[in-house]
């Protein structure tokens, strides 16, 4: 949830770095395992981008997949939830991908 | 509705807390949106590479660095609706409040009820009241910091808004992170609400004093808490009758301490 709060942290960001221009695309990584849902980001980003430069604007979402190594053995493992057991029985992930949640770049008229 | 979460679908521009009003943002200048083919003539680039909540973070380390150089021991308290934190904190403060000199910040969508409890029990509190918000955030916590002056060596509480997702992702500046489990919610609380109890440093587990009379396995509850987060402690009590609460104040004794 809370993803209409960063969708307000992120017209913020673009407001301010788009030197008056009217924006056209914003792209973004979002992390697998970042708490925030690209639907639910697409959906808070078209109602609240309304009578600003960023309005119309397409909203382009790369979606990080996560991974992690584990601390007691050292396995890479692929992570779609924010926990993960590990073969040799180890829950102890450092996360190594999927906590993104960036703005890329932005395309302006 | 909460304008952060979106829940109802409703648009929140009559919230008090939290608008989403963007004119002054460019909104006044800005021109019909273009069609594709004009975008794709004449559009640029302009790469940010920037998080998204990059300006959370800077305020949360400018907080951070206050609290370090107050040494002021800063604990988020966070937990679902009614798990007993704003409890805790009173009989927290009745019998530690001078030991520790404990302040609080209460975070609340409406009302100043439980800012009333705290002061009632003796310490100096502050309400933020986040309107529709549904958590608290670094911004907020700096200006009840302005207002509420903590004392040098002070023990600051800062009890979130009650939810288990929201607060997770908005670093306050806090030391420690202290999430409120009670024994009448469920045992799978860590996994439903992974990312909350990945972030946190102690989980009190409330309302032991039920134990007898619902089906809760502790041990399973402890079992889902370290698949999600093997570092935490966890501290059964009862903020109700006080049992284990001499743990409760032990940790926090050392926290202030900074042993």
């Amino acid at each position: 949830m809370h993803e209409l709060g960063v969708v307000m942290a992120i017209i913020d960001t673009v407001v301010e770095r788009c030197e008056g221009a009217r924006v056209n695309r914003v792209v973004l990584q979002v992390g697998k395992l970042s708490a925030v849902q690209p639907d639910a980001l697409r959906f808070c980003f078209d109602l609240a981008t309304e009578g600003s430069l960023v309005e119309g604007a397409s909203l382009d979402i790369v979606e990080v997949p996560g991974s992690g190594r584990c601390r007691t053995c050292a396995t890479v493992l692929a992570l779609d939830q924010p926990y993960a057991q590990c073969r040799c029985g180890g829950s102890d992930i450092e996360w190594l991908s999927g906590d993104e949640l960036r703005i890329v770049e932005i395309e302006v008229q | 509705m909460c304008t952060t979460c979106g829940c109802s679908g409703e648009r929140p521009d009559d919230s008090p807390g939290f608008v989403l009003d963007l004119r002054g943002k460019g909104a006044a200048a800005a021109p019909p949106p273009p069609s594709n083919l004009e975008r794709e003539e004449k559009s640029r680039r302009i790469l940010l590479e920037q998080a998204i909540l990059d300006k959370n973070r800077r305020i949360a380390e400018r907080n951070r660095g206050w609290f370090a150089n107050q040494s002021v021991a800063a604990i988020n308290l966070l937990s679902a609706p009614g798990s007993g934190k704003t409890t805790l904190l009173e009989r927290t403060v009745r019998q530690r409040g001078d030991a520790l000199g404990i302040r609080v910040i209460e975070g609340d969508q409406a009302t100043s009820l439980d800012a009333d409890r705290i002061a009632a029990a003796g310490a100096q509190v502050l309400q933020v009241n986040t309107g529709t918000g549904c958590h608290l955030d670094a911004e907020m916590i700096e200006r009840a910091l302005a207002e509420l002056r903590p004392a040098r060596s002070s023990c600051l509480f800062i009890e979130n808004v009650g939810n288990l997702v929201c607060p997770a992702l908005f670093d306050l500046g806090e030391r420690r992170r202290v999430v409120i489990a009670a024994v009448t919610e469920g045992e799978d609380k860590p996994l439903k609400y992974p990312h909350m109890f990945r972030g946190c440093d102690l989980v009190l587990l409330n309302k032991i004093d039920l134990l007898p009379y619902v089906p809760f396995d502790v041990r399973r509850f402890e079992s889902h808490l370290r698949t999600v987060n093997p570092h935490a402690r966890m501290l059964p009590l009862s903020a109700l009758n006080g049992d284990g609460m001499d743990a409760w104040y032990g940790w926090l004794e050392r926290e202030q301490t900074g042993s």
